[in-house]
């Protein structure tokens, strides 16, 4: 009985997985051997932890209602960039800007989300597709709304000559490193970013609470199986709907907080690949496209981060410059392909 | 009335890009000639998607690889310092067999991935990306020796070359050298001075000679033909089979993954022939852009001119490369019009060739569902 119970954890913990965790351990032992800072990759390991954290968090419920992961992301993170944006054109600063702009995100991304699920329900089956070339026409129809939008805030547009917002807004002086900061420490040379991490335990929390509410366990069974929720009289549309406005409010909130850790806004074409890489966290951490836990997402989350935090400077020693950004393209993308192509017997 | 309800989609971008020329103040024969440059350079890479769809596969968005595989072949050639029509033949020529592995590769992808063919295709793309860089960056010059230095990326000291390939390749020795075949030049009869003759005010940009690379028409003419003769072979028909109905194919004896694979390798190495076509028309190579749109412009470009996931002829493929790039040549200075910025009307045209593919996809995924439905009652 044990030894079946060992065997199945080794296979449930998947082939991606363990080869993630491999490489993450000889990264980590070549940046020792290179005398790499470890502290300060340690650091910054928990901070990109804490900073996608929600950004990952936002596949759960449209994967857990049978959407597959949500492709559409750059939806929400635009509504959490306009949140942003909105707050330094009124002049907010600190904790009360930060907290303003989650507030204009969450209400923008909702709507939006609710906007597009009335799409979704009539593609179901390609929601993915339909996801990621509705994710690419947000992101150039809101370049036009960077260009042509009466922002005047000396700070955001461009200093002479061009019109519009800049492509980069440095948050310093606004809401730059608002959660990290807070009540952040020291040990052993690694800084722990306190306050991002906590703020993304309490979503992690929250999801928790959802998925086991009386909504969240309606939203699983109309994912796992919808006609059978039909015939239970469950609104089927009603649900993915839900879903899409929860995993787009999270997007919108989750770019906010990854802004305030990177400490810089970033328009135009910048939110264009980000689903991509959300999407390939959670996948690494052994979700699949039908289904996903939260443990799912904090080991996904985790390892890929990890990977890509460590391999930076590893590559840039070992190889050129560019190495680690194409490492990240083909690891976020080889995942996501080997899902595709993956039997969904296991999620039965 | 039932004519615009079924062609409602290309007859929006006739008015779309009608709208966007009157505004863009550009002369009649500058427009003319540009499109009948872009028609030459794009209409090979569009039609190449047509074999998928008939399928059932989709739009294959893989036609990436197949470009990928049309570039590697251009830089070895100039590496070997092949020049004129040689050059570019002997390009197709090395294109062919990268071209059939890719293919391959992904039509075995593809068969494994059965109903997500598109979002599979699309993510394959962005990885093959991955990989084509990890080579061309990080291979050539360190494991993959270059006979010419100048292709090489300098060394971080700058004394000599490093690893890696430039961001452009000069691609002049064999430029034009499809469209240099057999070229007629037309020059539009200038009529400004009939209208300063009849004594009408009215400004009208100089008329410039229009140049028509009939050498490239005829190929895609040559082309068109095959596509015609290949849907009546048995190859053809297993491809349409295989395309209404999976099941009904296997039962009658078609061996289905087999002629899926078929399709994904016949619409690839046209990709690469197609890139191939455009790349000796524009003379040089971005080593890592250029392939990057390929997928998605034809694409949107199939799209408008009014196929469907499921449906897809030559005339709409042909129909819609002539609009999707009246669009492109129109929509900057239409935009610096309308809108006081160029860079608007830049952002408007990826917006549409982007919500094109949404709007198609919707309607298609909506017609599917609608006659499920109606199946079932």
């Amino acid at each position: 009985m044990r030894d079946g119970m060992v065997s199945r954890g080794l296979r449930n913990f998947g082939m991606a997985r363990s080869v993630i965790v491999v490489f993450l351990v000889y990264l980590l032992a070549h940046a020792f051997y290179l005398g790499l800072p470890m502290g300060q990759l340690f650091s910054s390991m928990l901070v990109r932890f804490g900073m996608n954290g929600i950004l990952a968090l936002a596949m759960i419920p449209t994967i857990q209602a049978g959407m597959g992961p949500n492709f559409a992301l750059p939806l929400g993170i635009i509504c959490g960039l306009v949140g942003g944006t909105a707050v330094i054109e009124l002049n907010l600063r600190g904790a009360t800007a930060f907290a303003a702009a989650i507030v204009v995100a969450v209400v923008l991304g909702a709507a939006t989300g609710w906007l597009y699920a009335l799409l979704l329900n009539r593609v179901k089956g390609q929601e993915m597709t339909v996801g990621t070339y509705f994710g690419f026409s947000i992101v150039s129809l809101m370049c036009i709304f960077w260009t042509l939008a009466p922002f005047h805030n000396k700070e955001m547009i461009w200093p002479y000559g061009g019109t519009g917002l800049r492509n980069t807004i440095t948050l310093k002086g606004w809401f730059d490193r608002i959660l990290d900061n807070l009540w952040s420490f020291r040990v052993m040379g690694v800084d722990i970013p306190t306050g991002t991490l906590l703020f993304f335990a309490l979503f992690c929390l929250l999801m928790w609470m959802f998925l086991r509410s009386k909504t969240g366990v309606a939203m699983t069974a109309v994912g796992n199986n919808p006609r059978f929720a039909r015939s239970m009289g469950l609104d089927v549309d009603r649900y993915r709907l839900i879903a899409s406005v929860v995993s787009n409010a999270l997007a919108a909130v989750g770019m906010l907080v990854y802004a305030q850790s990177f400490g810089f806004l970033q328009l135009y074409q910048a939110p264009l690949f980000m689903a991509f890489f959300a999407v390939a966290s959670v996948l690494i951490g052994g979700a699949s496209m039908k289904r996903i836990t939260l443990s799912h997402v904090l080991i996904g989350n985790f390892l890929f981060q990890s990977v890509l935090v460590v391999s930076m400077p590893v590559a840039n020693v070992v190889f050129s410059d560019n190495m680690s950004e194409i490492l990240r393209i083909i690891i976020s993308n080889g995942i996501i392909l080997y899902a595709l192509t993956r039997k969904e017997a296991d999620a039965a | 009335m039932n004519f615009v309800r079924k062609n409602s989609v290309p007859l929006f971008f006739v008015a779309l890009c009608g709208t966007g020329a009157y505004y863009s103040g550009l002369g009649a024969s500058f427009l003319l000639n540009e499109i009948i440059t872009r028609l030459a350079r794009n209409s090979f890479l569009v039609i190449s998607l047509i074999i998928p769809v008939l399928a059932g596969m989709g739009l294959n968005f893989g036609i990436v690889l197949g470009a990928m595989a049309a570039q590697l072949a251009y830089i070895l050639v100039v590496n070997l310092e092949f020049r004129g029509f040689v050059g570019v033949l002997s390009t197709c020529v090395l294109s062919i067999p990268l071209s059939v592995l890719f293919g391959w590769l992904t039509g075995i992808l593809f068969n494994k991935a059965k109903g997500k063919e598109m979002i599979t295709g699309i993510i394959l793309g962005f990885f093959a990306n991955g990989l084509y860089q990890l080579v061309c960056l990080t291979f050539v010059g360190w494991i993959i020796p270059v006979r010419l230095a100048s292709m090489l990326l300098p060394d971080k000291s700058g004394a000599g070359p490093g690893i890696g390939l430039v961001n452009t390749i000069d691609l002049r020795s064999v430029q034009y050298s499809i469209d240099n075949l057999w070229k007629i030049r037309i020059t539009m009869p200038d009529i400004r001075n009939f209208c300063a003759w009849m004594g009408w005010d009215v400004t009208i940009p100089p008329s410039i000679p229009i140049t028509i690379p009939v050498g490239t028409f005829l190929i895609i003419g040559l082309l068109c033909a095959g596509m015609y003769f290949l849907f009546r072979t048995k190859l053809g028909q297993d491809f349409r089979a295989v395309g209404q109905d999976r099941t009904i194919a296997e039962v009658s004896g078609i061996a289905v993954d087999r002629v899926r694979v078929a399709a994904i390798v016949f619409s690839t190495v046209l990709a690469g022939l197609g890139q191939i076509v455009f790349l000796q028309n524009m003379g040089n190579l971005q080593t890592y852009g250029s392939h990057v749109q390929v997928g998605t412009f034809a694409v949107a470009s199939l799209l408008i001119g009014g196929a469907s996931v499921a449906r897809a002829t030559v005339g709409q493929a042909l129909l819609g490369t002539l609009l999707f790039h009246t669009l492109f040549v129109v929509s900057p200075q239409a935009g610096k019009n309308l809108m006081g910025n160029v860079q608007v009307g830049e952002f408007f045209r990826v917006f549409i060739s982007y919500a094109v593919f949404c709007v198609a996809l919707a309607l298609h995924a909506w017609r599917r569902i609608r006659d499920r439905n109606a199946g079932d009652e």
